[in-house]
Order: structure tokens, then sequence, then C-alpha cells
């Protein structure tokens, strides 16, 4: 474990406590995910050790299983327009909490950012007596509603902190050469803050793709998927669920690896293009 | 330099649509926990305040109350005593690995909420994979039953899911520290100790109470891992809104409980941002 302190002249007597401490965390938080991975394989069902049987019976129990895939598509749909929701929503609020004075302006910016730390319940609940109110059925459209409404807030925080880097003279420059302030948005202001959208638009995706608590109660008769694994943990758990899970799990691994690589190289030849 | 039309575009629609979808539900929300159920099962729009006395009155509630932010506290607690020291060892002692073992707490977020609280019922059950360890190499005859169904299991979950939360808001304050301080400080003659609890620690209070915040808020509100793993004994606050609001029928009520958890979390949140501003320097 050596290599995780080298290059590092400040040693202390307390860094091998530290790392001591590190890898006990990394353990704790890693364990559950390398159990969960583990017992996809596991014939004998989700508990028991030593593992016995190792099998891919359960992916393929998986793949053959119609409401699970249905659920998938579900949860896709409502991802995808979660995400024009809240980002349509979530770019302008950031450009009016960037540059624009309105009574009520502080009001506003609790109000969008709340749900971020507002526990999904309430969230939901109160979105729930909304609907009821209105005779709004209950279906896929009131959790897209749900999601889109609750993530603007991760769509301006990310837009708005990528507007505190933006170099304003390249705006004022395209306004006085006479472009209008729709070119202007579109020219320059937009893909000044390319790289805050795509990594907004991400993490809405993944946090809707995970998203239970406010769905919980704005779904109609179609599940998504955490709430179709909600039904089946309640009736008797089984490693498919485990599968299902490491699928996932991997697929957003190789999103973010590839996602990650795209920002650095951005930031790479961002930083090239400076003073040295 | 942007003219009045333009603030009035990026302004409106986001207004609005906050508005309606957020602003109006928190008032009807406040309306409802006013009404009443008749016995026939229809909700009454007779204002009174039944619902915020029932609170006070049925012990049921402000205890399942002061149970939830019991176990919020605990969740809190060990999410900083996991995270802190992870998040300075990152800080101070990441070297070339730092953006590697940065990325490396935030992959488990990426495992949804509800597989790991799962995967965990999983670890804890009486032939879970923790107890038939344990008797696997003897340690035990009969599979410890406490593990799961109980606080420890719901407190041991949360804990899991919010320590990623207090970690990178503490590594991002700890990042800010400039590094010519803590130099400073040792050629003043201070010993590490006194280094760390005079130089470092105040300034890394923000990102402490941030994070401190997100547990605590957080684990207050959830009604899934107690529902997964809580047993009788682990019900929580939020547990009890959702029985109000399916089987139990009383949405008022359930309003009422819900109504006061928003004050409790706002009110946390204004204090949070207080704390924060004072202990922020430049």
């Amino acid at each position: 474990m050596e290599f995780l302190v080298s290059g590092n002249a400040d040693h202390t007597p307390h860094s091998g406590w530290l790392l001591l401490h590190a890898a006990a965390v990394f353990a704790f938080l890693y364990l559950p995910i390398a159990v969960l991975i583990l017992y996809s394989f596991n014939g004998q069902g989700v508990g028991g050790f030593p593992p016995h049987h190792l099998t891919f019976d359960w992916y393929r129990i998986l793949f053959n299983d119609g409401p699970i895939w249905d659920s998938v598509l579900n949860s896709l749909q409502v991802a995808f327009a979660a995400m024009a929701i809240s980002l349509m929503l979530g770019i302008p609020a950031a450009l009016a909490l960037d540059r624009a004075q309105f009574p009520g302006k502080a009001l506003f910016r609790r109000l969008v950012l709340l749900p971020l730390i507002l526990p999904g319940i309430i969230t939901g609940l109160s979105l729930s007596m909304l609907f009821h109110v209105i005779s709004l059925r209950l279906s896929l459209m009131t959790i897209i509603l749900g999601h889109g409404t609750a993530l603007i807030s991760v769509a301006t925080t990310e837009v708005f902190a990528g507007l505190q880097k933006l170099d304003r003279a390249q705006e004022e420059a395209s306004l006085d050469l006479g472009a209008n302030y729709w070119q202007t948005f579109w020219r320059v202001t937009m893909p000044n803050l390319k790289l805050s959208i795509i990594g907004a638009a991400l993490l809405i995706f993944t946090l809707s793709m995970d998203e239970i608590a406010v769905s919980f109660f704005l779904i109609g008769r179609d599940n998504t998927l955490p709430l179709e694994i909600w039904g089946r943990l309640r009736r008797g758990i089984t490693p498919e669920i485990n599968a299902v899970s490491t699928i996932i799990f991997v697929f957003s691994l190789v999103t973010i690896v590839v996602w990650y690589r795209l920002r650095m190289r951005a930031e790479g030849t961002a930083d090239t293009r400076g003073p040295n | 330099m942007f003219s009045r039309a333009y603030k009035t575009v990026v302004t409106l629609p986001p207004l609005l649509w906050v508005t309606v979808f957020l602003l109006l539900p928190y008032l009807l929300m406040f309306c409802y926990s006013f009404w009443s159920v008749s016995p026939q099962q229809v909700i009454v729009h007779s204002w009174n305040l039944e619902n915020y006395k029932d609170l006070l009155r049925k012990a049921v509630y402000w205890q399942t109350l002061l149970r939830s932010m019991w176990i919020a506290a605990r969740v809190m607690l060990f999410s900083l005593l996991l995270g802190y020291p992870l998040a300075y060892f990152l800080s101070f002692y990441g070297g070339k690995r730092k953006d590697l073992l940065y990325q490396m707490v935030i992959i488990p977020l990426w495992v949804s909420y509800l597989v790991r609280a799962y995967a965990w019922k999983t670890i804890l059950g009486s032939d879970g994979v923790l107890n038939t360890l344990l008797q696997y190499v003897h340690l035990t005859k009969h599979p410890l039953d406490f593990l799961l169904y109980s606080p420890f299991a719901v407190v041991l979950t949360l804990t899991h899911i919010y320590t990623p939360f207090t970690i990178l808001p503490i590594y991002a304050a700890l990042e800010h520290i400039p590094r010519n301080l803590v130099e400073a400080s040792h050629d003043l003659g201070a010993t590490p100790a006194q280094t760390f609890w005079k130089v470092i620690f105040p300034l890394s209070i923000p990102g402490v109470v941030a994070g401190a915040t997100f547990a605590f808020v957080l684990s207050l509100g959830d009604f899934l891992a107690p529902l997964l793993l809580g047993g009788p004994s682990g019900i929580m606050i939020s547990n009890i809104v959702v029985s109000l609001f399916g089987a139990a029928y009383n949405w008022p009520l359930g309003a009422a409980i819900s109504l006061g958890m928003l004050v409790i979390v706002v009110s946390l949140l204004f204090l949070s941002e207080r704390l924060e501003k004072k202990w922020s320097f430049s």
C-alpha cells in the first residue's frame, strides 16, 4: 500500500493510521457491492457462506423476464423526459440567478434548490396532492413531472457553476459586434457551458434512473425499474435482483469512465491554451 | 448588458414552473394539514387544529419523531467519523492517486440506493452472508438475530449510503485550504496536532457542516431503509406518513407530520447556512 503515499514528502507518524482508516472505509463502502456482484452468480440464492454452484442461471432468467425489461424501458423514458424538462428550465433558471434582478429572487433560489436536500417523501407527497386536486391520473407522466421538477435543482447548480467560470468578455464582444441575444446565447453562451450541461444531463439521468422516494407517491400502473425491484423485494428475493443491479452498475461505471476521459481531454486542451 | 426582454425570457418560465410544481404543492400540503377526514373517509375542508393537537397528544407520533432524529443523529456522527479522516487522507496524502481515490468515493453512489440497502439485507439476514460466515468459521453456533430488522441495521445502511455525501464537501473544504498556511504553522513550531486543531480543522468546518446536514436531513426523511431492514423497532417518522397516505387513509394528519418535517429540515438548512458563513474564511 506504500504506493498510495509515495510522491509525498510530508510523512507524519499519523499517515499510517490514516491509510489504515481509509482502507477500512473503502472496504465498508465496497463490501455490499462486492457481495451483490458475487451472489449474482450464486446458484444457492442470495445468502449463505461460502457461495456455492457458481452459475449464469440468474442472468438467463433475467434476460427472459418481461416485466423487468418493461420497467427498464419505462425508467429510460422517464429519465430522458425528466432530463429534457430539468435542462430546459434549469438553464434559464441559472441564467436568471446569474444576471437578472427580480422581486422574490432569494425565495426563488431557495425553492429551486430545495429538492436537492429535501427528503423525497415531501416532494413526492406534495406533488401527489397537487395531482389529486387537479384530478390528474397517476402515470409515468406524473413521475416525469416529479423528476423533472425535483432535478431542476441539479441542472441549475451545475450550469450556475459553469456560468461563474465563463469569460464574460466573450458575450460582451458578441453583443457589441452586432449579434442579437439569441445568436449570442446559441453561439457563445451555450458552447461555453457545454461541459456543465453534459455533466448535468448525465447526473440527472442517473439520479432519475435510481429515484424511488418521489416515484413511490406518483406511480400509476407502469413501474419504473426501482419500483419493480421494490415490489419484488417485498415478495421474496432471488439473485435475479443481484444480476440486474450488476448489469446496471457495470453500465454506469462504463458511462462514468467515458465521461471522465472526455472531460479530462476537454480540460486538458483548455489548459494547454492557457498562459503556460 | 442584458436587456429587459432577455431577463424576462430566462426568468419567467422557471419561475412559473417552480410556482406551480413546488410552491403550490407545499401550500396545498399546508392547507391539508388543517383539514380532517370524516367517518365516511371523505376529506372535509373544515379548518381546525385537530391534526396538530393529535401530534402532541399521541405519544406514538412524537416518540417516533424523536427516534428518527436519534437514528439520523447517529448516522450523521458515524458518517463524519468515517468520512473526515478519509477526506483528510485524500487531501493531504493522496499524492498522485488523488483523482483516482476521489472517483472511488463517488463510484458507490452509482449503485442504486435501493440496491445497496437490499445488499445489506442479504448480508445481515439470519441466513445471510455474515451469519453463515460466522457459523462457517465457528465463531457462533446460532444466527445473531439483532443484525437485521433492528435500528442497528437502519443506522448501518444509512451510514453506508451517506458517508460519501459527507466525504465530498469535507474534501472540497480541505482542498481549499492554502497549503502555505499549513507550512507556516509547521515553521512557527506548531506540532502536527496543533496544526490540525488550530489551522486545518477550523478551516474545514464549512465542509463538515454541509456534510453533516446532508446526512442528518436525508436520513431523517428516509422510509425505505426502515421498511426493508428496520423491523417494528426501526420504524421512522416517514413510515407513519406513508401508512397515513396509504392504508390508514388520513391525508390531513399525514400532511401535518410532513409539514412538521419540512419545518425541521428548513430550519436546519438555515442553521447550517449560518454556521458555514460564520466559519468560512475570506
